[in-house]
């Protein structure tokens, strides 16, 4: 595979976005269609919860919601917030755009692979997209895809939207493997001259572990993909318990990679926290080394805790208890890392920007998501709270702070290097107390109705009536209100960058005053990236250094006056070969 | 590393493509041993095609190995003649299958017929749309090599051979032997 000198060649114009091979370009591509698909999903949520705070009157834009439009809604935001938003921003959007301008190489190790990684993702957002508008509408089976519900069109009344939705998911998937293969190459094998293992940023580090887990778990789904496409269309019988087939097999298959996807998401979010926790605290990340060992620790942990999604699904009760004490003990990496932050905040001279706002707010939230997993890890309470609204508002608690809260904290930090401009800090502070607020508005009142009883799969409670309850009727009501805020507060947000793309001050290479090797390019990098090629001599958060004029120490600038020996060539510790630069064509 | 960033990306590719053969051959393993009778049907497969085309096969893995030697000596014209080989060692391998599915398909063992049906035509399908598409990669690699030109691929491919021949070790006596 050759590393493409493209400058000559770049297309210009339009095509640029269709055939550009630059891992920039790339990035943004995975980013704004991210964005654009956190609309429609933003929108499908608008449109239930209205349905559940006013039942059976018309919503604003939609119409009246039927039983069935109501399960695709419900349907859509689950896969759209996960497999369209969370991970196209979080890795494939962060992970292109910063792993070759942190590891300090020019391009992927794979450009072509990462082009056509883009082109198969966009075809898979598409086919999603267009599934809302065939005979049926969208896929109704739940974001998890139960058999017998997602097998046969009689159950969900979607079947061609079923078939789209599967075929949109393995396509989704493929695309993440091709960039997952990229990710972890580039990171093996493109490194700056210098730079060792434990010199790699944590993000790159996160984005790398993630990429991974997702390769190692998501193989079982993409046969039970197939195994479940051609029970849909050709008729075989995988998981029909009429024909010798289980439907508990595609829960397991699912489950084995939907409880690792958690990690994969997560992982990415809390590199890219502690990031920016280091550069606006001015202080070196503490234990860099357990965070990277923690992080692979509850990757291999995750695997073992997949069955604790089908405690009600008549699994083995030995089994059961055996998932609770795994589910209970990868609660103990993940505190840790938690603690680790906040040591590395103790002591610091916090500056409250924007993106360090957000990086608080999602240790904060997702610390209640955590506490309230311990609830539904034990298999004794969860089997009472299962399919309520307090899983729901848990899992949000969880998703929220990696999906959202984590890549505003990413998207406000680089934007500068990405655009080379300043975000308003302003808006930023107007749109981030809007959004946590709300947020908390949102769910903390679902944790009540689904303390209560409020089954997710119900979309009109005036049958019901035990839950058809004033008090729970309010919580709803109010539910939906904070999501209203929270839609009208994201309005801000995009007037920002909007305006910020344009408009905002000049930024300049390093306005964060951070060490690391993406700060050494000019903002936006050109194509290359680097002028000449980076050295890189220290770790990457020798923040808060005494005795230098400047409080920081950049991995790319050898010993200065304070006269330390740069560390290359130290005994056993040769400069790392690099890939990219000047090797010869394997 | 001191892996070159191809054979890198090659086993990273072979790494995710284990799992998913994995998964798919996990949960054949587990009906099989949960049910009694499922592997009734695995009787009717045709052990002597399946034996040919495992022979096949891993013959075919034999030019893809000379044809790496060959690539390592510089001597593209030799490695591309080599892989020519090893890809009309596919075609006879899935011409032998085609026969062997019409000839279970007209006895009345369609996918549809039973469980172990199903997954014999998943598993065994899923390994041959790999064959087909190592027999793609490995005429393009081969027009390149004819040129002396990016001879690394050879053995790049041939790691990929490889892999789907394990891929039908695994899976021939899973599906026509264990009766």
């Amino acid at each position: 595979m050759s590393h493409e000198h493209a400058a000559a060649h770049e297309p210009s114009g339009l095509l640029k976005y269709v055939w550009s091979t630059d891992h920039k370009m790339i990035a943004f591509q995975y980013l704004f269609t991210g964005m654009a698909m956190a609309l429609i999903g933003g929108f499908t949520v608008y449109v239930f919860r209205m349905q559940l705070a006013f039942p059976g009157e018309a919503v604003p834009l939609f119409g009246r919601v039927s039983a069935s439009s109501y399960n695709a809604l419900v349907t859509s935001h689950g896969s759209i917030m996960i497999f369209w938003v969370a991970m196209p921003v979080l890795i494939a959007a962060f992970g292109n755009y910063l792993i070759p301008l942190m590891v300090g190489c020019d391009d992927m190790a794979f450009p072509k692979v990462n082009r056509l990684s883009f082109q198969i993702f966009f075809l898979s957002a598409v086919l999603l997209t267009a599934s809302f508008f065939v005979p049926g509408g969208a896929f109704g089976g739940a974001w998890t895809a139960y058999p017998p519900l997602s097998t046969s069109g009689v159950y969900n009344q979607t079947p061609i939207g079923a078939t789209m939705w599967l075929v949109a998911v393995a396509l989704e998937f493929v695309a993440f493997l091709l960039g997952g293969i990229n990710f972890i190459t580039t990171t093996m094998n493109s490194r700056a001259p210098g730079m060792r293992m434990f010199d790699i940023p944590i993000v790159v580090w996160m984005i790398v572990i993630a990429s991974v887990l997702f390769m190692a778990s998501v193989g079982p789904l993409v046969a039970g993909a197939v195994m479940l496409l051609f029970d849909q269309v050709i008729g075989t019988g995988f998981y029909d318990p009429a024909r010798g087939g289980d439907p508990v097999l595609w829960q397991h298959l699912f489950w084995f990679f939907g409880h690792p996807e958690v990690y994969v998401v997560l992982l990415p979010a809390m590199g890219i926290v502690a990031e920016v926790m280091a550069v606006h605290a001015r202080k070196r990340l503490f234990a860099y080394r357990t965070i990277v060992y923690t992080a692979v620790a509850t990757s291999i942990i995750s695997f073992f805790v997949w069955a604790h999604h089908q405690f009600v699904a008549g699994i083995d009760p030995r089994m059961a208890s055996l998932f609770s004490v795994t589910t209970l003990i990868i609660s103990i990496p993940v505190a840790e890392m938690v603690f680790v932050y906040i040591a590395t905040l103790y002591g610091g001279a916090i500056s409250l920007t924007t993106p360090m706002l957000w990086a608080l707010a999602f240790l904060v939230e997702f610390l209640w998501g955590g506490v309230t997993g311990i609830f539904l890890g034990a298999a004794g309470s969860d089997i009472y709270f299962h399919d309520t609204y307090f899983v729901t508002a848990h899992f949000h608690y969880t998703f929220f702070p990696i999906a959202f809260i984590a890549g505003f904290a990413g998207i406000t930090h680089w934007f500068p290097k990405m655009f080379g401009r300043m975000m308003d800090e302003r808006l930023g502070k107007i749109h981030f107390w809007g959004t946590i607020i709300s947020f908390n508005l949102i769910f903390l009142p679902l944790f009540i109705t689904g303390a209560a009883g409020d089954h997710r799969r119900i979309f009109d409670y005036s049958g019901f009536p035990d839950l058809n309850l004033p008090y729970l009727q309010n919580l709803r009501i109010m539910a939906t209100y904070a999501l209203l805020a929270m839609i009208a507060f994201q309005v801000v947000f995009f007037y920002n960058f909007a305006r910020s793309l344009r408009g905002g001050a000049v930024a300049g290479a390093n306005p964060w005053k951070a060490t690391t090797l993406e700060w050494l390019a000019a903002s936006p990098p050109p194509h290359g990236n680097f002028p000449v090629m980076p050295t890189v001599y220290r770790g990457p958060y020798e923040y808060g250094v005494p005795d230098r004029a400047d409080d920081f120490w950049p991995q790319y600038e050898p010993a200065g006056p304070a006269g330390q020996e740069p560390r290359l060539g130290a005994a056993g510790h040769g400069p790392a070969p690099s890939g990219a630069m000047a090797a010869p064509e394997r | 590393m001191d892996l070159p960033t191809g054979r890198l990306g090659v086993w990273w590719v072979i790494a995710s493509e284990i799992v998913i053969f994995g998964g798919l051959l996990a949960s054949y393993v587990m009906n099989r041993i949960g049910h009694v009778g499922f592997g009734d049907q695995a009787a009717h497969t045709n052990v002597w095609a399946g034996g040919f085309n495992t022979f096949v096969l891993l013959t075919s893995s034999l030019s893809a190995v000379l044809a790496h030697a060959a690539a390592e000596r510089g001597d593209g014209a030799r490695a591309a003649k080599l892989l020519r080989y090893t890809t009309l060692g596919g075609a006879v391998f899935l011409v032998v299958k085609g026969f062997e599915w019409t000839h279970e398909i007209q006895a009345g063992f369609t996918i549809t017929s039973s469980l172990f049906w199903s997954f014999y035509y998943t598993a065994a399908g899923l390994h041959a749309a790999h064959v087909i598409a190592g027999m793609v990669i490995m005429l393009i690699v081969a027009a390149s090599a004819a040129r002396n030109q990016h001879l690394q691929r050879v053995e790049n491919i041939g790691i990929y051979w490889h892999f789907v021949d394990l891929v039908w070790i695994f899976l021939f006596p899973l599906l026509y032997i264990a009766k």
